[in-house]
């Protein structure tokens, strides 16, 4: 019953964002720059939450997020510059093509712990770019050149189908096995829980809607290159997920939309973005490691308030 | 004969992979850290270098010492201010650390000087030496001669000061060497030193060897070493050697074969192979050698 509530209430609340921002497009008052920090952000957005289940609610820590992203970019994009499909149906291909990459990925790497997966995830990350970067079908190293068709529904779209289907995932029976194998492995191995079936769950949603954010992305600019999926790409999703705290939805939502506006704000001075953006990793490690929310979300601080006040 | 010519080529490579591997590989069997900080580290010996070569108008030996000092200093202050209150923390945070200091280190160094490559001076003679049919340059064998006195020099710390022996203890058990009165903060800082010191003259090489350095150098050479120091079995020093030379070597044969471009994936599909088959690398059997 109460989960049913909080799934209205956020259905209700994403529809009147959407009434508001597009009911601002139309009547002009956000322009084209604007508008591509939105779509932006939804990718961002999408790209957060979609490594926050491997990371935050799994545990498993990947830092070669932007891989999956570049499959669903380059799949996507070559169904609609090479075999003429509708966006759409790019879209979805790209995100089961992206899925099974980390299906692909997710059955050996997982075995691995901590540092070594870290590691072997971004290996094979910068294996797929290598991929895209020699395969002269999609350009290579120059880049395949895609049409702009993204707009800004489809990209608001894509973020709520993201935000539900996780944060519905969470909150099942996979999800709590998901949680268990986060707080301790062995344990739940011990319970009974197939740590490794959960894992390559995790992991293949989170590629899929990876690979849904880089459709998108792939049709938001005009071109894309291998070079945009390196480590770096990686490393800037990963900050959205820490920064936001580890295990909490809301929170790596919140930090990616205030990085976005960060970085769109200091777009000019590249250096000083990523220093500031270190230095925040830096801090928030050293003085708060479990992110800003930990591992809240932004709905129980308003219960926790209540049960405090009942309390009393 | 280009082979024998390939190989020398491979191992120089490799050696350089060898010595910035050294310092990934001490750090992580006494701290369990993965220190991605440490291939900036060779980028700044890199500019070091550079600055006392081109600056300064000093010879090749000097600036290499002068830039091992000051990567030694470097590393020092990196395991003080950031890594030394992570020691309790969970290996995430302190990994996600490390990405940070990388990151920081790499984009402060744009920040101040830009962007762009700078081309090093020729500091050491380069004649090629023919030996058996294949023309060796006398830079691959002085860096060869160079990697291998600073090998003997580790072996020799590690294995016969004072310091050494408290840094195999710490990397063996820590809590049991600071109950032997063993001063476990100076010794990881001591290992931390002498890893971004082999870096630092990792760098210098490099810089002599490929004659161009840029502020971005140090990602994928880090991520390679680090490749290298798996391969050999982490927290194992002769695994780090040895690790660090098949690399070079199989680069540079993959090169050689005409996939130049698959060049950085190969050093990956190695670390998946390994990291699936044998977790453990080559040497990982003798744990007890790890510092």
């Amino acid at each position: 019953m109460k989960k049913s509530k909080a799934f209205w209430g956020f259905l209700v609340l994403a529809l009147v964002i959407y009434a508001v921002v597009q009911g601002m497009i139309s009547g002009g008052i956000l322009d084209l720059y604007y508008q591509n920090i939105l779509i932006q952000m939804c990718i961002n957005i999408m790209l957060a939450v979609s490594l926050h289940i491997v990371i935050g609610v799994t545990g498993q820590f990947s830092i070669g997020h932007a891989g999956f992203m570049a499959v669903g970019a380059y799949i996507s994009a070559i169904a609609t510059m090479k075999l003429g499909l509708s966006l759409p149906v790019a879209i979805i291909m790209g995100a089961v093509i992206s899925a099974l990459a980390g299906l692909l990925v997710g059955i050996p790497s997982l075995r691995l712990k901590g540092d070594y997966l870290a590691i072997a995830t971004l290996g094979f990350a910068e294996i797929i770019r290598i991929i895209f970067l020699n395969v002269d079908y999609v350009g290579g190293a120059a880049g395949m050149v895609v049409t702009n068709m993204t707009t800004w529904t489809y990209a608001f779209v894509g973020v709520v189908i993201t935000i539900l289907v996780i944060a519905n995932f969470t909150n099942s029976r996979h999800g709590r096995g998901c949680i268990s194998i986060r707080e301790d492995e062995i344990a739940s191995d011990a319970m009974g829980i197939n740590t490794t079936y959960y894992k390559v769950v995790a992991f293949t949603i989170g590629s899929f809607f990876a690979g849904v954010a880089g459709a998108i992305y792939a049709h938001n600019f005009f071109i894309i290159q291998p070079t945009t999926f390196n480590f770096l790409k990686s490393f800037d999703i990963l900050i959205y997920v820490v920064l936001g705290g580890l295990g909490s939805l809301s929170g790596a939502t919140i930090a990616a939309i205030f990085l976005t506006i960060v970085s769109a704000y200091l777009a000019n001075f590249p250096e000083t973005r990523m220093i500031i953006y270190s230095l925040v990793l830096i801090i928030v490690m050293l003085y708060r490691p479990t992110g800003l929310m930990g591992t809240k979300e932004i709905t129980s601080l308003f219960k926790f308030g209540k049960k405090g006040g009942s309390k009393v | 004969m280009e082979w024998l010519q390939q190989l020398v080529n491979g191992i120089s490579l490799g050696s350089i992979y060898a010595l910035i591997a050294l310092g990934y590989t001490m750090v992580y069997g006494i701290i369990k850290l993965i220190n991605f900080a440490h291939g900036d580290v060779f980028m700044l010996g890199a500019f070091i270098g550079f600055y006392a070569i081109a600056r300064w108008d000093l010879g090749f030996f000097p600036a290499l010492i002068i830039s091992m000092l000051l990567c030694a200093i470097i590393g020092v202050i990196i395991e003080r201010v950031a890594y030394k209150r992570l020691r309790n923390a969970t290996r995430i945070a302190a990994l996600i650390t490390a990405i940070g200091v990388s990151l920081l280190i790499e984009y402060t160094v744009i920040f101040f000087r830009g962007a762009s490559p700078e081309a090093y001076p020729e500091v050491l003679p380069n004649t090629s030496i023919s030996i058996l049919g294949a023309s060796i340059s006398s830079q691959s064998i002085m860096i060869l001669a160079v990697t291998i006195v600073l090998m003997i020099l580790l072996q020799f710390i590690v294995h016969k000061t004072k310091i050494g022996k408290a840094m195999r203890a710490v990397s063996h058990d820590a809590d049991a060497a600071r109950l032997m009165g063993i001063n476990v903060d100076n010794t990881i800082s001591a290992t931390f030193a002498i890893g971004s010191a082999l870096a630092g003259a990792a760098g210098v090489i490099f810089g002599v060897y490929y004659t161009r350095i840029e502020p971005l150098m140090g990602v994928l050479p880090g991520l390679k070493a680090f490749v290298a120091a798996v391969l050999g079995g982490i927290g194992s020093i002769p695994g780090a050697m040895v690790g660090g030379l098949v690399l070079g070597v199989v680069e540079t044969i993959v090169s050689a074969l005409g996939y130049s471009l698959w060049r950085d994936a190969a050093a990956f599909v190695i670390l998946i192979l390994i990291l699936i088959l044998k977790p453990s690398g080559i040497f990982g059997k003798n744990a007890r050698e790890k510092v």
